[in-house]
């Protein structure tokens, strides 16, 4: 457990490569806190770093900084603080399982938080290298729906298996899941395809908008 | 009774099984569900982890489906549904910015938008006619696991008592079972790291199957299919950190209603799980010494 309340130092693992120039010439009002309080409504500050997120996080073993730590880091604003945050696996360890918000005694948003990091490194292509996995799973969830509409389980796994090269994992229970009626090798119509589609694309113009 | 139904993906695939339940002990309570018309995924984990802004406007689409086919309350059986259409509700009700941008997004005025309901609640506002159609006990002792969204955030959901939640537990009391007081009601299963990071769902499962077992449990009631297939068709990765194995089934809290309301395994959906649903063998009663 003394692991999680180290220092937050030492080596990061994160691509450096596309650090934007934004992020660079970082000034206190562009602070990622700055703009979690923005676009987020969340306040890093408010978070006396008590430590009750982490304590009772499921995923914290798992991670290399602390729940609590990656609020401290925003809390800093300084930049190269910032960027660990970014780098962190952490941030695609969390599960969004909430315990953290549901006890913090400032009612600091974290999973919300945990979610702005995600989208900001992926923004950034900063993402950590060990979170490859998380990421192609979101990224082949997300793509199913924006397709179908609808989750097409078989195929979103396929394409995970297309992004990460994990080819052989889970084989052995697919049969069963078969025979057990668990898989289906046909995406479900129902959903308005077309109106999904333009969802997603509406969102990304939206959300680009906000940010200019 | 009538009740918005919003079934979501997983029902529609790997949790066939919970649909099949849901759907046998709705009949068999008179209750209708009305499937929301052209419903869309609610973009569930992923969704709110990358893309926030689709993560509110999938959910609030499929409400705004519900509302004009004039449905005043949706039930979503799936948890992670359930939490993701009330998460987008309260975010429209608490937020000008956001609600602006999904009005941009979907280019409709929002309203007011139809209350959302989980698998238990519904079930608990019938309990007493669950009650009275027993035809066979439900004579098990289990461990209700409630998991994550059912009942987080508090604030939002403002689902049950949110670190001992007790609605599942009455329910199956309701039916003549007994459930277990036990440490991880509430305590995360891992949910969509299923697939991208299986070994971190078999260390939750097996913290939650080692306790639920050594208090003794026949089996663990859900009402979430990612807690189903995660403690069920993950069984194997869990066992594989348990020094003891363990082979108790995993029900949804809808199969053990319908096994107590005399409905079949097969209409149950039972025979689809990967941990067969078998229960010990129940002592004979022991005559009375003289």
């Amino acid at each position: 457990m003394g692991a999680y309340f180290a220092r937050p130092e030492g080596p990061t693992v994160g691509r450096e490569k596309h650090m934007s120039s934004h992020h660079e010439s970082s000034t206190a009002s562009h602070s990622l806190a700055a703009r979690l309080e923005k676009e987020g409504e969340v306040s890093v500050a408010d978070c006396y770093q008590c430590g009750k997120c982490t304590a009772g996080c499921p995923a914290a073993e798992d991670m290399d900084v602390a729940p609590s730590q990656v609020l401290r880091l925003l809390q800093t604003e300084a930049p190269n603080h910032e960027e660990r945050a970014l780098k962190s696996l952490a941030i695609w360890m969390c599960i969004g399982c909430e315990t953290c918000v549901t006890r913090c005694p400032q009612e600091v948003d974290l999973p919300r938080t945990m979610d702005f990091l995600r989208q900001e490194a992926l923004a950034r292509n900063v993402a950590n290298q060990n979170a490859d996995d998380v990421v192609a799973f979101h990224k082949a969830f997300l793509n199913s729906v924006e397709k179908a509409g609808r989750l097409f389980e078989f195929g979103m796994v396929g394409d995970y298996k297309l992004r990460t090269g994990h080819f052989f994992k889970d084989l052995g229970i697919a049969p069963t899941m078969f025979f057990k009626g668990k898989l289906g090798l046909f995406p479900h119509g129902g959903a308005n395809k077309r109106e999904v589609a333009e969802i997603f694309a509406r969102a990304r113009a939206v959300k680009k908008e906000s940010q200019t | 009774m009538k009740v918005g139904y919003f079934p979501g993906c997983s029902l529609q695939g790997s949790s066939r099984d919970f649909a099949e339940s849901l759907h046998a002990v709705a009949k068999a309570l008179s209750i209708e569900l009305c499937e929301v018309p052209e419903w869309n995924c609610c973009g569930a984990s992923s969704g709110h982890m990358i893309e926030h802004l689709v993560s509110v406007a999938l959910p609030i689409n499929v409400l705004l489906k519900a509302q004009k086919a004039g449905l005043d309350q949706v039930m979503a059986p799936c948890a992670s549904c359930y939490n993701r259409l009330a998460t987008a509700s309260h975010e429209i009700a608490h937020s000008p910015t956001t609600k602006a941008q999904v009005e941009k997004v979907l280019q409709t005025k929002i309203g007011k938008l139809p209350r959302v309901l989980n698998v238990v609640e519904l079930l608990a506002q019938v309990a007493d006619q669950i009650s009275a159609k027993v035809s066979k006990k439900f004579e098990q002792t289990v461990a209700c696991y409630y998991g994550c969204l059912l009942v987080r955030p508090a604030k939002i959901t403002g689902f049950d008592r949110t670190e001992d939640p007790v609605e599942m537990d009455k329910l199956v009391a309701a039916v003549g079972g007994k459930s277990i007081d036990w440490n991880f009601k509430t305590e995360c299963c891992g949910a969509s790291f299923s697939v991208s990071k299986t070994s971190v769902v078999g260390r939750l499962g097996a913290k939650i199957m080692h306790d639920a077992v050594a208090r003794k449990a026949e089996a663990i009631v859900v009402a979430c299919p990612m807690c189903h297939s995660n403690l069920d068709l993950r069984r194997g990765e869990i066992n594989q950190r348990l020094d003891t194995k363990t082979d108790i089934p995993v029900l949804f809290i809808t199969q053990v209603i319908g096994l107590a309301l005399g409905l079949s395994a097969k209409e149950l959906g039972l025979g689809r799980h990967f941990v067969p649903v078998t229960f010990p063998a129940k002592p004979a009663a022991v005559a009375a010494v003289p």
